[in-house]
């Protein structure tokens, strides 16, 4: 009998999307009918030159900004079209971002930056508590809960970002050159984590320019000129085998 | 996101900034604090002066020549040079014909004397009052030694003085003033009584002066004062019920007028004056002083409204990177508006407290070397915490807005 391999859940999907920047007199295609579809525990790495378009990818992907015209399903709900607000709730409970330059609030406690999300979603105190608590404790944080951003170190700050990131358990978490401010051996232990985290069953997509960086990816998207240049999957444990009825949408899978 | 949770956003954010923060309250409290020190130092004199302005008691009334509250115009004080005086044929007549009154005295008044007994001297601020056996109870001053002015006392014309506390005080220290003989402007009275001790807030003349028949005043110093007026004696006139003060104030009018030979389509040609209308007359006054303390506290507030409004502008610019980093979070643009506005109306309101504070603090310093009573206004209190949001959602929501409508990629690119 034939071994029928598990079917795993189309997590992302983008279909045909274009970003157009208007400056003025030129308008500027910073994304020409991208497709992608990504699934429930992937770990990708984005990967392009500067003006590639892997910014705003990501900031489509991350629902900080809408395209300008495709599809764009998340977790089945076409975002493309969302408000602002409901934009915003799918960033607090969808999305976990893991800045480069960290992002954390300077004037609050570390407590303080990873309940944030959870603030917003509406989440009772008691409950807050205890999953900012377990967040920071996954992170090796535990004995600085009450200390301040600028008291501790690069590695540890990218820490507490990562544990913000991943409080509301999102769908994606979403890394964007997450060792870019971080030396080499701070950058290894940070990265050590994502792929725990991946490990435990998060999808993860990274955004770099740094080749060793997207090795620990399982799959390498690159850009250029605002197109998919190649897909590549690196190894194929993570495979997107999603039977083609199941799928809502046109285009599909790249691989 | 809950209420709490937001307020406590705004005060972190407003105790990391604090420098900043104390500056922007500055204006704020020195806003509230003016309108609430006016309002609060108007209201302890208008509490003591109502508890004063009832000297004549609330049942007691006054007829007297001068207008109490002074003339408006020259012309008033030119008409009113020409009426004629009250006499104390007017007490007699409105004692024998108004049913609604029963205590008629008359009194008048003359500043300025010494008086002298057994070689010691008061000063040259003591009154005299020429009045009859009404001044006591229709002036609520009563004697506490000795005994009130007699009818007999009136019709002799005796040389006869009640003192003021502070007189006995002054010359008697040791002996019994009763049956004792001052001397005043060359005159000599007996002491038959002193006065009950009776401070006041205004002037506190109360205790100074000196009671003796008026008909002793009258004919020691005759019917023509020293600018040639007639003399004009005040007439008090108590009704029998408080309730019957009008009556007794209209009736009293008619009696008076007939006397006078007013026409019915002529004004009176003398002044009637009670507590309530005093009462009235420093209302009234009050009013222009209030309105421009607060006018000027408003002012105030707008100055300190429009700070507000340049700091958290500021502030939005300075934080913009923050904003960024909460919308990437999941804030809604209302968080972002709430936030900021909160922020604006906390700060607003920490000000008005302390502004209040201080306000209440300055309107009752008078309190302490005066006789005025404290008092703390909380009406005013309200108004001016309702005044403090207002200028704080005014002036925050523009900064606000802008917050809040920030883009999330932008802000996040902010440095």
């Amino acid at each position: 009998m034939a071994v029928i391999p598990e079917i795993k859940e189309t997590t992302l999907s983008l279909n045909a999307i274009d970003k157009t920047y208007d400056m003025g007199v030129e308008q500027v295609h910073a994304l020409r009918g991208v497709s992608l579809d990504i699934c429930r525990n992937e770990y990708i790495a984005i990967m392009g030159a500067s003006g590639s378009g892997k910014s705003t990818l990501m900031n489509i992907i991350g629902c900080l900004d809408s395209p300008s015209a495709g599809a764009y399903y998340l977790e089945g709900e076409n975002v493309a079209a969302m408000s602002e607000n409901q934009l915003s709730e799918i960033r607090n409970r969808q999305i976990g971002f893991v800045f480069q330059t960290f992002n954390l609030i300077a004037r609050a406690s570390i407590f303080h930056n990873v309940e944030l999300p959870m603030i917003y979603g509406g989440i009772p105190r008691g409950e807050r508590r205890r999953y900012a608590e377990e967040a920071i404790t996954r992170v090796g944080l535990n004995d600085r809960i009450k200390h301040k951003p600028n008291e501790l170190s690069g590695g540890q700050r990218q820490r507490v970002a990562i544990a913000r990131a991943l409080v509301f358990n999102p769908s994606i978490i979403l890394a964007d050159e997450p060792t870019g401010n971080l030396d080499s051996r701070t950058g290894g232990e940070i990265m050590g984590i994502l792929d725990e985290l991946h490990a435990a069953g998060q999808t993860i997509i990274l955004v770099t320019h740094e080749e060793e960086i997207a090795q620990h990816a399982s799959r390498v998207i690159r850009l250029k000129d605002g197109e998919v240049e190649s897909d590549l999957r690196v190894d194929d444990t993570d495979a997107c085998i999603a039977p083609s009825e199941s799928l809502h949408l046109v285009g599909g899978a790249t691989s | 996101m809950k209420l709490l949770d937001a307020l406590l956003m705004s005060f972190q954010a407003i105790l990391g900034n604090k420098l900043r923060s104390v500056l922007t309250l500055v204006g704020i409290v020195a806003g509230v604090a003016s309108i609430i020190a006016v309002m609060t130092a108007i209201s302890v004199m208008q509490v003591t002066m109502e508890q004063e302005m009832s000297v004549l008691g609330a049942q007691v009334f006054q007829l007297q020549k001068w207008p109490a509250g002074g003339f408006s115009t020259p012309e008033e004080r030119r008409a009113a040079m020409t009426w004629p005086p009250f006499t104390l044929e007017h007490a007699n007549a409105i004692r024998e014909q108004v049913e609604t009154v029963d205590l008629v005295g008359a009194e008048i008044w003359d500043f300025g004397y010494a008086v002298e007994y057994a070689g010691e001297s008061t000063n040259e601020n003591i009154s005299i009052c020429g009045g009859t056996p009404e001044y006591p109870p229709n002036n609520t001053h009563y004697v506490g030694l000795g005994r009130n002015l007699s009818p007999m006392d009136i019709k002799s014309a005796r040389k006869v003085a009640i003192i003021g506390f502070a007189i006995g005080q002054r010359l008697f220290p040791f002996v019994d003033p009763i049956g004792k003989t001052i001397r005043m402007d060359g005159y000599k009275y007996q002491v038959i009584g002193v006065f009950d001790e009776k401070k006041s807030a205004f002037g506190g003349n109360f205790d100074n002066y000196v009671l003796i028949p008026v008909t002793t005043y009258l004919k020691s110093y005759g019917m023509i004062d020293p600018r040639g007026f007639s003399r004009s004696v005040n007439i008090t006139v108590r009704a029998k019920r408080p309730e019957l003060i009008r009556d007794a104030q209209a009736e009293t009018r008619q009696v008076v007028r007939r006397m006078r030979g007013v026409k019915p389509n002529e004004p009176d040609n003398f002044d009637v004056y009670s507590s309530e209308s005093m009462i009235q007359e420093f209302n009234a006054m009050t009013q222009g002083v209030k309105a421009a303390a607060f006018v000027i506290g408003i002012i105030a507030l707008v100055v300190a409204g429009i700070g507000i409004m340049n700091i958290m502008l500021v502030s939005v610019t300075e934080r913009t990177k923050e904003i960024g980093i909460r919308k990437s979070l999941g804030a809604k643009p209302r968080n972002i508006l709430s936030q900021f506005l909160l922020e604006a109306v906390i700060l607003c309101n920490i000000g008005g407290v302390i502004g209040i504070a201080v306000g209440f603090g300055l309107g009752n310093v008078m309190t302490l070397f005066t006789e005025f009573e404290n008092n703390v206004p909380l009406e005013w209190a309200a108004i001016g915490i309702l005044f403090c949001s207002a200028v704080g959602i005014g002036f925050g929501m523009l900064p606000a807005i802008r917050a809040s409508r920030l883009h999330p990629i932008d802000a996040l690119r902010f440095e």
